[in-house]
């Protein structure tokens, strides 16, 4: 940290950005009104799969106050939804891609599929109408669950995509692998369901869209992550509206958790309604709708079966996967269970071979895409289930194992046989350091305390790595990407010494306004106060790929470093001048341009202004003034990891698992405020628990949510959690300039594992050594008192 | 039908013309343009729109606008004193009791009806308080430290 500021890199700076949210006076979409807006709503199918047979407009259209009622023929110019990632499977053969239209063309393919846009003068009008239109439907036999869909005489949700396969995919030499088994003395076996996510970030999805017939610029605003890439996706293959004739703006934006990523049909309906009608078209969801519409997370059905030789090393890995896409590829469904999560079945260890083979599946149920950890707990989850399977089977300490087969400390760089290389870590670092901030050794102790009190106790203890910030662009290329995966970021130094970031992350919630200042002020030695981050508007921002996958610092924070390097080049050279010294002998330091071996220096500050007042100024051989942008193309992924440990008491008579300890010791490389990173980790850490606990999304059979509003679909709240202890262990990033890792999804990762591993703990007495989550209390009584208790 | 309702809110009189069917949320959303209550649901679960009427935290989601004709109604717009935050407000800030923001105005009204009936609440009893506050974000940790701290802010104060 620069010694000058308390508000440099490593500072607890509270954050600017609560000012505003504190007050109530923030700028969600929602809250943005355009002079003359409608309203849109939208009427969804009820049904998981149907022909449309006719829609009758006739009695809304009658309704005072309705403005258009639209449906896909008003669409029939624009093309579908696109998808950002191809991924091709065994043999090389592609994916299949089947339009995903705006909306509904004739048939609907998952309860809430769009199918009517009523556009009216108010909200309450745009409801009213929309349940005078009348849509009827032809009920088609639906596909629901992944092991349904792929099994004999399944209805089929694309005819293009035989079986239901969107591709069959494998990583590794299954020959090879297959090899290694046979000369392993154990084999460890498990099936598993990674259960069903509905992300549900707090602020529902809203956009408006917005047409200026003056000059034919189209507006969007939009609840995104990552505005630019909504830019690109929607106007360069689904509306055709080139970039410089569309702005699109997420202003303060309620949570993403990797479900604003996406570009969503209710971006374009809005988009292209707004352009129809000249007037600013808004839509806002209700949460009800969110659950219909909103892509979903997780849905894998998987065998994993590990190798051990005689001792506990690992020999190699196998994992059979199916993955369920929902009715149409999302914008990077098609990569989370294959990139980001094939490529991570090495976790911490040194696992020889490993082979992985994933089928992505069509069903009659909402788009799965990337949530909160896409891919990475998926990989985490069954590798760390199979560790501790392994453990039971052999006998083994279950924290004796995972350091047995640890990467070492000296073995970095780590070639995995997955494709990955990692850069650095110290994985019995973090492992020592849950341990004891657990109290590790004094668990007997609290075990038997909690028998006292009639309740059982369990521990779990695990580790992951994950990895952030997608690269470099060229391999993702390689693999599919469709879009560059650098980040880009502007300086604009002002003449009076002010600084503008302008940086393509997107922050809603990740506190960027903070974190990115404090970079910026301690590099350029200037007051924290007199930088200002700016993101979310394509019209100010030069370009930019948004916040997703942990890469706001490793990414886009390197990028603001290389304009922040380009400033202060320049400056040495502006400054340079007005001291008449070599270029050479300037040097900045605490802001504050200096001739080397002698007093002669110049204020930043100055320099800005001769940047813009170039009186005395190399004219000509350097440009006025002072900005720069950089673009930051990673070298690689970067590999945080750690180790969490939880400690469940469990109330026999009911099956209610409490969380009675959660200790995480995490290396998310250099911390730029700790006080947000600690806040990503606990709010990870209750996403992890809240799947392993209390989440599940339902469909019954004929594909209606059963789990569709926050009565049915269970929420983590407050009284469900302890307080955590959370702690860091720093080893720095290599390959990006601020030796950072990213920590949003960490805490996602981790907890499942160390749960579900606590509560089979506790009831090993009664045999469970794995259940598939969430551990309701229903599921545990029935372990409980289903199984046999040991003599 | 439409019904003329005038309430006070945070200490001013105002008055608009609705539909009968308003909900309170809407009324001061669009209506009075209070745009710092937020809707997050539509079960009543999230407490994102929580303000207080008549001295009381409800959510404002629950409730007509013609039900609250006449009552004094407090939003997170009123918390504050000026540019001054209230200690609960403060309280948030120093913790990092929020990080979208988009529960924390309904949060905050739930925490100071909290202290006002209950000036030192244990942490268990904020975390049992918050049964109607969602929050996505934080993992609660910070949000339940927040109130905490602000309780012993408020009653210092």
């Amino acid at each position: 940290m620069n010694e000058m500021l308390d508000t440099g890199i490593g500072a607890a700076v509270r954050r600017r950005e609560d000012n505003r949210f504190l007050q109530g006076i923030g700028n969600y979409t929602d809250d943005i009104v355009l002079p003359g807006q409608t309203h849109a709503h939208i009427v969804r199918s009820p049904h998981a799969h149907a022909s449309i047979v006719g829609i009758d407009k006739a009695a809304a259209e009658k309704i005072e106050g309705v403005v258009a009622i639209l449906t896909a023929e008003d669409f029939a110019d624009y093309g579908g939804l696109p998808c950002g990632w191809q991924v091709n499977g065994k043999n090389d053969e592609p994916m299949k891609e089947p339009k995903h239209p705006i909306l509904a063309e004739g048939r609907v393919r998952h309860v809430g599929d769009p199918v009517v846009v009523v556009i009216a003068e108010t909200a309450d009008i745009a409801r009213d109408a929309s349940e005078k239109v009348s849509v009827s439907y032809k009920e088609l036999p639906s596909a629901i669950l992944v092991d349904d869909a792929v099994g004999a005489g399944a209805a089929a949700v694309h005819e293009e995509a035989p079986g239901n396969v969107c591709y069959d995919w494998e990583l590794g030499d299954k020959a090879v692998v297959d090899a290694a088994f046979k000369g392993a003395a154990h084999v460890a076996r498990l099936e598993l369901v990674n259960n069903r996510l509905i992300p549900n970030a707090m602020e529902p999805r809203a956009a408006i869209g917005d047409f200026n017939r003056g000059t034919g610029d189209h507006s969007l605003y939009t609840t995104s992550q990552n505005p630019h890439v909504i830019r690109l996706l929607m106007g360069a293959f689904v509306l055709n509206i080139p970039e410089h004739k569309l702005r699109v703006y997420a202003p303060d934006v309620g949570g993403g958790f990797g479900s604003k990523i996406y570009h969503y049909a209710e971006e374009a309906i809005v988009t292209v309604a707004a352009a129809k009608l000249a007037r600013p078209v808004k839509w806002v969801a209700d949460r009800s709708e969110s659950f219909i519409s909103d892509a979903h997370g997780r849905d894998h059905v998987t065998t994993v079966e590990l190798a051990l030789d005689k001792d506990g090393n690992f020999l190699g890995l196998r994992e059979t996967t199916l993955a369920n896409m929902g009715a149409y590829l999302s914008t990077f469904a098609p990569a989370v269970p294959t990139y980001l999560h094939g490529t991570l079945l090495a976790g911490n260890y040194v696992t020889p071979v490993i082979y992985c083979n994933v089928k992505a599946v069509f069903t009659n149920t909402v788009p799965v895409d990337a949530y909160r950890g896409a891919g990475r707990p998926e990989a985490t989850y069954l590798l760390e289930r199979i560790i501790d399977i392994a453990a039971h089977d052999l006998k083994m300490d279950p924290a004796e194992l995972r350091r047995r087969n640890f990467i070492k400390p000296d073995q970095f760089p780590y070639d995995t046989p997955v494709a990955l290389t990692y850069d650095i870590g110290d994985y019995e670092a973090t492992l020592d350091q849950a341990m004891q901030a657990s109290d590790y050794a004094g668990y007997a102790a609290r075990k038997a305390e909690s028998a006292k009190n009639g309740k059982l106790r369990g521990r779990g203890l695990i580790s992951y790595i994950e990895a952030c910030g997608i690269a470099p662009s060229n391999v993702a290329g390689a693999l599919g990407a469709r879009a560059g995966l650098y980040e880009a970021a502007t300086i604009r130094v002002n003449p009076t010494g002010s600084v503008s970031v302008l940086t393509g992350s997107h922050a809603h919630g990740q506190g960027h306004e903070t974190t990115f200042a404090q970079v910026v002020s301690d590099m350029l030695g200037i007051s924290y106060d007199s930088v200002d981050v700016i993101h979310g508007d394509t019209d100010k921002i030069p370009f930019g790929m948004g916040t997703y996958g942990s890469r706001s610092i490793a990414v886009g924070g390197a990028a603001i470093v290389g304009a922040v390097d380009k400033i202060i080049n320049k400056g040495r050279r502006i400054a340079a001048h007005l001291m008449e010294a070599s270029e050479a002998d300037v040097v900045f330091e605490n802001g504050e341009f200096k001739v080397m071996g002698t007093d002669k220096q110049v204020g930043f500050g100055d320099v800005a202004l001769t940047a813009y007042v170039p009186h005395n100024y190399p004219l000509e051989t350097l440009e006025p003034g002072l900005e720069e942008t950089a673009f930051y193309d990673p070298k690689n992924f970067t590999y945080p990891a750690g180790c969490h440990i939880c400690e469940v008491e469990i109330d026999p008579e009911t099956g209610v698992v409490e969380i009675a300890s959660f200790t995480a010791a995490d290396d998310f490389g250099r911390i730029i405020n700790p006080m947000v990173v600690e806040g990503q980790v606990h709010g990870g850490l209750v996403q992890g628990i809240g799947q392993a606990l209390l989440e599940g999304c339902v469909y019954d059979d004929n594909g209606q949510l059963l789990t569709g509003s926050f009565m049915d679909y269970c929420m983590p709240r407050a009284d469900d959690f302890p307080n955590f202890v959370v702690s860091t262990n720093v080893t720095e990033c290599t390959h990006n300039p601020l030796g950072v890792k990213g920590c949003g999804e960490a805490g996602a990762i981790g907890s499942p594992p160390a749960v579900v591993s606590a509560i089979c703990d506790a009831l090993s007495e009664y045999g469970v050594t794995h259940f598939d989550m969430p551990a309701t209390p229903s599921k545990v009584w029935s372990l409980i008192h289903g199984g046999k208790k040991a003599a | 039908m439409t019904v003329n309702v005038s309430m006070n809110v945070n200490g001013k009189t105002v008055s608009a013309d609705v539909e009968d069917r308003t909900l309170l949320v809407t009324y001061l959303r669009e209506n009075q343009r209070l745009t710092g209550t937020h809707v997050g649901c539509d079960t009543s679960q999230c407490g994102a729109c929580v303000v207080h009427v008549n001295g009381k935290s409800i959510k404002s989601c629950t409730m007509l606008a013609v039900q609250a004709a006449g009552a004094e109604v407090s939003t997170i717009e009123g918390v504050a004193n000026g540019d001054e935050l209230h200690p609960m407000q403060e309280a948030f800030r120093d913790n990092h009791g929020l990080q979208c923001g988009f529960c924390t105005p309904g949060m905050v009204m739930s925490a100071l009806d909290l202290v006002k009936t209950n000036p030192d609440p244990s942490e268990t009893e904020v975390r049992e308080w918050l049964e109607g506050n969602l929050c996505r974000c934080t993992g609660y940790h910070n949000i339940v430290k927040s109130i905490l701290a602000g309780a012993k802010a408020m009653r210092g104060a």
